[in-house]
């Protein structure tokens, strides 16, 4: 792997430029309250990395338990409390911000050639949410958590459990409006302050993958606040909407809470699509094969997001013919998703592909997000479906899809803007090191889950029969190893904040408006508004761009 | 018209209150009608003419209160997306609901 | 496009020495700024609008599955009240309508009018409210543990309604049921009645700010984009009324 596309200026005469938005202000004030939107992504990004890893010691706690069939290591119903922090820690306080709040947060505007986001307070806002709603998290946690599973299903979290469901639903509920908040500012910001030249085909396909998240977040996530607000009212006061003693009806929770939990998963998943088609277009040199089919598709699944919740409620008590029209409508929901397996395929097709670690990464996500995502279609049938849900292979199912796509493309976002944000590079031997060490952790953890399931083992147990023992082992042991792959990243990106080499603007020789500016950037971002005459991934531009250019010292 | 000059006009339109006071008194007038038709016998029309009617009150407030009719056409799409999403969740809900009384096929 | 267009008005305003102090600096323009306010709140209406659909939802299907409860249920509610309040909240919309054409044309006084009548009529409807409620609680329909079937069960114990309806008594099943109404009519009334407040006290503070001229000055978004807010909580209002109190008012 010799062969590199990495361009960094001379490292003797190189310097990180003194002005730039992390050294224009100082003090801690001036991080509490600003209103620059890269700060606010750097704030983001410290925040969730600290969730990341609870929801890993959730996880680590999870795995050493299933170690052997009994349950030896906790009590049941402290398991149950292990695996719903687990979710809910992993799914609300790091997957849905992940990309958007801090990828998102700092690139948007960069973009799109604008000097911030259209609602700056709102944006800090956000985040002082996001850091309350995790407050009460752990709160929650430190007496006595909450054991219903992250998806609160009733009438058990309303009628049978005497755990903190009520402030976990608060928690829950104020996550959701920094949710709600980043989204509503991406829309705004992308529909009403492109740069001039910058029309909609000509965006980034990450601007247009966080439009398609963004519609999903406003659209999707009240529904959710209203599920737990019922559920709040339902054990405080009995109003009886869910109880079937009062002629209430348990499956209208499920259903409002699905209509919100799965446009998340895309909500989850879209902008990691966003940057795969970033990345994989910079390391094969090549634009995107396909640009309108990637873009509509990203809007597509945000659209037909809406129409498929309830294939999590066939084995629930929906009618048949719902199980029926919900089950064709899931089929073609995938479509768009393989449009873009396809397109990202096509792109690289006769590119001078390289393999630096983000790019290892989004070799890592195209074969485990299509695995997870072809499971998903067999899931989608319900008559496979009524078989393996509620077993392991729902487990693997949305580990492969969340943690080998979501999270892999979310680290491969974070090395590839990693010399923007931070104007230093990382060490690439050993950050693509942790990059194999993630992938083959990852399939040892997650791949045996799908025997498991298909053999029958029921998830959210804490005892199983011993016959399953030998595949636990192996996926305990896999988690051990990718416990490391991601680890690593936490240190060596720590270690090049001071002893990284200098990035300079474009590392990566890639297209895009946010390497035509200093890394890390200016407060403002551009000192000129630019003028944006070139398509998207337009590396003939670039060359002529280069050919223009005088190197620059610091 | 382009989408900059189509900003200027929603922005710098002003609605005269001559139009106000008209739908203020449509909507009173609405607010009546469905009084009057809720002591009606109608049978299966008593809900829909509540909800046709609070549809026309609705209709009036976001055209012309809310400044819908002369705005620019992303306010317009954006409303209908709303709508859109609310009838989504609304109908494919209920039609587990209905659809339940089936039996099995 | 359209962006570019506005940039280049902006550099001509800008050339012009026209840099309001309202004017955010990462915005060109100040056509540019309140294009994009408008917008945002126009997307958090959507947030809303999702966020009542729950419990439109929750009704519609508990309404379907046991109308005679919703019926002899629905009786309870006073209709000159809340026909009154439906004629209230509609002139509070009207006069926030009329305070927005005033901060447009800049009219301070008559703003200042407008906003104190919304306010006034706002608060009105949320003491007709108060009143409604207080009967509710006195009837023991509230739902929890005092809730009281008496008035189901046998209606003739009631005999303010029953006069006027002459409901038949439902079967014990199908009188529990109305508490599921009850549940629904606090749920949504009570989550209206919480968007009122927040706006009465919004409007409270835009009083003060509009005698001081704040919203007569050019700069209409605060006014404009709060006056969505207000005929938003109208509109749900207007569905409110006909699917709680109206669902079937001819005698038996």
């Amino acid at each position: 792997m010799s062969a590199t596309i990495v361009s960094l200026p001379d490292q003797s005469t190189a310097r990180i430029p003194k002005v730039n938005f992390l050294t224009k202000e100082n003090g801690i004030l001036s991080w509490l309250l600003t209103g620059d939107h890269k700060r606010i992504a750097i704030l983001y990004l410290i925040s969730i990395t600290f969730f990341f890893f609870i929801g890993g010691s959730m996880a680590g706690l999870i795995r050493m338990e299933l170690l052997t069939p009994q349950s030896d290591l906790m009590a049941t119903d402290t398991y149950n409390k292990v695996f719903t922090m687990h979710g809910i820690i992993m799914i609300f306080f790091f997957l849905v911000p992940s990309v958007p709040a801090t990828l998102g947060n700092f690139l948007i505007p960069l973009m799109l050639g604008a000097k911030d986001l259209a609602l700056p307070k709102i944006n800090l806002l956000s985040w002082y949410l996001y850091i309350a709603a995790g407050t009460i998290a752990i709160y929650t946690m430190a007496t006595g958590g909450v054991d219903t599973g992250w998806t609160f299903t009733t009438p058990l979290s309303t009628h049978y459990v005497n755990t903190n469901v009520l402030t976990t639903g608060l928690a829950v509920f104020i996550a959701g409006f920094s949710s709600i908040f980043t989204g509503l500012n991406f829309i705004v910001t992308i529909h009403k302050m492109r740069a001039p030249g910058m029309t909609w085909f000509r965006m980034p396909l990450f601007v247009w993958a966080h439009y398609a998240a963004s519609i999903l977040m406003v659209l999707g996530t009240p529904v959710l606040a209203i599920a737990i607000v019922l559920v709040a009212l339902e054990r405080t006061i009995g109003i009886g909407v869910f109880d079937p003693a009062k002629g209430g009806d348990p499956i209208l929770f499920q259903h409002l809470f699905w209509f919100y939990s799965h446009p998340a998963v895309y909500i989850m998943i879209l902008p990691g699509f966003g940057v795969i088609s970033e990345t994989i277009s910079t390391f094969s040199r090549k634009r995107v094969f396909g640009y309108t089919a990637v873009a509509f598709s990203s809007v597509a699944i945000a659209v037909f997001g809406f129409f498929v919740w309830a294939h999590h409620m066939f084995i629930m008590g929906v009618s048949n013919y719902a199980v029926l029209v919900f089950s064709l409508l899931t089929m073609l929901v995938a479509v768009p998703s393989a449009i873009k397996i396809f397109n990202w395929t096509f792109t690289l097709y006769k590119g001078s592909i390289t393999f630096e670690t983000p790019m290892l990464y989004t070799f890592g996500f195209m074969g485990l997000f299509t695995i997870g995502g072809l499971t998903g279609v067999f899931l989608g049938a319900s008559g496979t479906d009524i078989h393996l849900t509620e077993t392991y292979f729902i487990v693997a199912h949305f580990h492969f899809v969340m943690v080998g796509g979501m999270l892999m493309a979310f680290l491969a976002g974070v090395h590839f803007w990693w010399p923007k944000m931070t104007g230093r590079m990382y060490p690439e031997k050993i950050s693509q090191l942790a990059a194999v060490v993630t992938f083959i952790g990852f399939n040892f953890t997650f791949f045996p889950q799908f025997i498991l399931g298909t053999l029958g083992m029921p998830r959210r147990y804490a005892a199983y029969p011993p016959e399953f023992q030998v595949l636990n082992v192996f996926s305990t042991a896999g988690a051990t190893i990718l416990g490391v792959g991601y680890l690593l990243p936490l240190l060596y990106l720590t270690w090049s904040l001071k002893y990284g080499e200098i990035a300079g603007n474009n590392p990566w020789q890639a297209t895009g408006l946010e390497w035509q500016t200093q890394s890390p950037p200016l407060t403002e971002n551009f000192l000129v508004t630019p003028i944006m005459d070139h398509e998207a991934y337009d590396y003939e531009w670039l060359e002529k761009q280069k050919e223009k250019e005088v190197a620059s010292v610091g | 018209m382009s989408d900059q000059k189509e900003m200027e006009q929603a922005q710098h339109h002003v609605v005269s209150p001559a139009i106000y006071i008209a739908i203020f008194l449509a909507l009173l007038v609405c607010t009546g009608l469905t009084v009057g038709a809720a002591f009606l016998e109608l049978g299966i029309f008593n809900p829909i003419v509540a909800l046709a009617i609070a549809v026309v009150k609705a209709v009036l407030v976001v055209l012309f209160f809310m400044h819908v009719k002369y705005s620019t056409k992303l306010t317009k799409l954006t409303v209908c997306a709303g709508i859109f999403t609310f009838i989504t969740l609304i109908s494919m809900t209920l039609s587990d609901y209905i659809s339940r009384a089936w039996g099995r096929w | 496009m359209s962006d570019s267009t506005a940039i280049a008005h902006g550099a001509q305003e800008h050339a012009h020495g026209e840099h309001p102090p309202y004017l955010r600096h990462h915005f060109e323009n100040t056509a540019q700024q309140a294009d994009a306010a408008g917008f945002a709140m126009w997307l958090f209406l959507l947030t809303e609008v999702m966020f009542f659909g729950g419990m439109f939802t929750a009704y519609l299907i508990y309404r379907n599955w046991y109308y005679p409860a919703f019926v002899a249920a629905s009786h309870q509610l006073n209709i000159f009240w809340g026909t009154l309040n439906t004629a209230v909240l509609i002139t509070s919309s009207f006069t926030m309508a009329m305070g927005v054409w005033c901060a447009e044309i800049r009219k301070q006084s008559g703003l200042v009018l407008c906003l104190v009548l919304t306010f006034i009529l706002g608060l009105g409807f949320l003491g007709i409210k108060t009143i409604e409620y207080k009967e509710k609680i006195e009837k023991h329909h509230v739902p929890g543990f005092h809730y009281s079937l008496q008035s189901f069960l046998d209606p003739a114990s009631d005999p303010e309604i029953y006069n006027e309806y002459h409901d038949k008594p439902l079967a014990l099943d199908m009188a529990r049921h109305t508490e599921v109404y009850f549940s629904l009519y606090f749920a949504m009334t009570g989550m209206h009645a919480l968007h009122m407040i927040i706006g009465i006290a919004i409007l409270g503070y835009m009083i003060f700010r509009a005698r001081a001229g704040a919203y007569t000055a050019g700069h209409v978004t605060f006014v404009e984009n709060f006056g969505l807010y207000w005929h938003f909580v109208d509109i749900v209002w207007i569905f409110l009324f006909p699917l709680l109190y109206l669902i079937s008012r001819h005698a038996n």
